[in-house]
């Protein structure tokens, strides 16, 4: 309990102080994070969609795969990416090894599965419900993507919520393309790593409580946007 | 509109730390180990051989095995570790300029206050490790080739121990850094070989203290050696040859033996006399 509560001081002295390494450190996690998902999000949605509309041989076989990826280790992801982009690796003349250009082509891997996989339930389920209709206006299921796409849009946020949860809260991935370097490569879960091993427990819990608040701002920006954006529009909650 | 806007937050977010994200224009990356970053040493010495170079430094800290496999692939300049016989072999088969002695510190064997094998105060660390094996007390290894794991190793079997057939009963491998080894063994009450250093600055020690030191094979020699620039043509050779001539002069020595934690010197320097002033004073 003692040790609890030295985490909640050290996580108030933190925030309160506004430790310029800790914003720092803060701010390189949503970039990362917030890039990786803005480049899931791009391939995933409408990869997930066209999933989800469309019939072909041994599409059973590929929603099991992307299913799957979902549960991809961290630390695989990390380590294939490590091995490509190290400089004895094929794309090793990039010089991304140890750069958050490395950390944010793990994370997208990571999470483009996510997106992919959630995406192409909800698009699947709304299609469903308006399939007649759509056909009847002549809609061929894949120039329907938009249409449900934007239809699902509520229901996407969470998904894309749930790829921002898992990029921000890894650090198997990132401590490997990474390095934790202290002020170039350094996030929130890797410095944690580094608080843990150095045995100061109080201060890694401290950090972990930042993450926590960093991830509950970002869940209600996210919620706020979308309020906002129904009432505009006069509509009901969809999810 | 909600995508869309959730992509320009997101987005707006992330411009915010550019600069954070931004590289330095010459910077090397030194491949080193947990030891040296986790006790804060290069925190301390690193701005000094910046102000003197104008090079910057990162350090990527991992065991000395991987830290040697990273330089090897060429994704290191500098290598900065601490198994003498990995570095040798490492210059030997070209993938490294020449090793250099930099500093050394020492290993000791903690243990729980209540020390089940009665080790505490042996003068021999043989004897230590043969009273833990006899009464099959517990013993965390780090388990993960690097450079103290070596050492361990090599202790083991001057003792004429081997743990091995032990491995998961009282022998424990945990495969990871020095510090998590230590909250493992903190946590299960065990014995464990660590260099002093981490010893040291390691916060969360529970009930273990520091029963064993002071033997000779206890040494603990660290080395500095830049990455062949013939076998990775992109390896930083100005700016790593710049950090190797510091770390070995006068200035970069005294930074070492001036580094303390609570009081106490972590890291004595040794390097051999002689060795040319920083290359390029005052840019």
């Amino acid at each position: 309990m003692q040790s609890l509560a030295d985490a909640f001081r050290a996580a108030f002295g933190l925030v309160v102080g506004l430790d310029p390494d800790l914003l720092a450190i803060v701010g390189l996690s949503l970039w990362v994070s917030g890039t990786s998902l803005v480049l899931a999000s791009l391939i995933g949605l409408p990869a997930g969609a066209a999933l989800a509309l469309t019939r072909f041989p041994g599409r059973r076989l590929v929603i099991v795969l992307v299913n799957a990826l979902m549960g991809l280790p961290p630390v695989v992801v990390g380590l294939l990416v490590y091995l490509v982009l190290s400089r004895a690796g094929p794309l090793g003349g990039l010089g991304w090894l140890f750069t958050p250009k490395a950390m944010i082509v793990a994370q997208w891997l990571l999470i483009t599965p996510i997106v992919m996989a959630l995406s192409r339930q909800v698009v699947e389920d709304l299609w469903a419900e308006y399939a007649e209709q759509l056909a009847s206006l002549g809609a061929s299921p894949l120039r329907a993507i938009p249409t449900l796409l934007w239809d699902g849009r509520y229901s996407l946020f969470t998904t894309v919520l749930a790829g921002f949860g898992r990029a921000v809260g890894e650090v198997g991935a990132v401590i490997v393309v990474g390095g934790n370097i202290a002020h170039a490569t350094r996030v929130m879960t890797t410095a944690i790593a580094l608080e843990t091993s150095k045995g100061d427990l109080p201060l890694a819990l401290g950090l972990g409580f930042v993450l926590l608040g960093v991830a509950v701002a970002v869940n209600a920006a996210a919620a706020l946007v979308r309020e906002i954006g129904a009432r505009q529009e006069g509509q009901s909650w969809r999810s | 509109m909600g995508l869309i806007r959730l992509a320009i937050l997101v987005t707006s977010l992330g411009l915010l730390p550019t600069a954070v994200a931004g590289d330095d224009p010459v910077a090397i990356t030194i491949a080193s180990t947990t030891s040296t970053e986790n006790s804060g040493l290069l925190d301390a010495i690193l701005p000094r051989f910046t102000a003197r170079t104008g090079f910057g430094a990162r350090v990527v800290a991992v065991g000395t095995g991987q830290a040697i496999r990273l330089a090897r692939r060429g994704d290191a300049d500098v290598l900065f570790v601490h198994d003498r016989a990995s570095e040798e072999r490492f210059v030997s088969d070209g993938f490294g300029v020449e090793r250099y002695d930099v500093m050394y510190n020492d290993y000791v064997v903690v243990g729980p206050a209540s020390d089940p094998a009665r080790i505490r105060g042996l003068s021999s660390v043989e004897e230590a490790l043969r009273t833990i094996a006899a009464t099959r007390s517990p013993f965390v290894s780090r388990g993960d080739d690097s450079g103290t794991h070596k050492a361990e190793l090599r202790l083991w079997k001057a003792a004429g121990v081997n743990p091995k057939p032990a491995s998961g009963s009282w022998y424990r491998e945990t495969g990871q850094g020095q510090g998590a080894t230590l909250n493992v063994a903190s946590g299960m009450g065990a014995y464990m070989f660590v260099d002093r250093g981490t010893w040291i600055s390691f916060k969360n020690r529970g009930d273990l203290e520091l029963l064993v030191e002071g033997d000779p094979m206890l040494f603990n020699q660290y080395g500095v050696v830049l990455v062949n620039p013939e076998k990775h043509p992109h390896v930083q050779a100005e700016a790593g040859q710049a950090f190797v001539d510091w770390v070995l002069s006068p200035e970069g020595q005294d930074a070492i033996g001036a580094f303390r934690v609570e009081g106490q010197a972590l890291f004595v320097p040794n390097a051999r006399p002689g060795k040319p002033e920083p290359a390029t004073p005052g840019r």
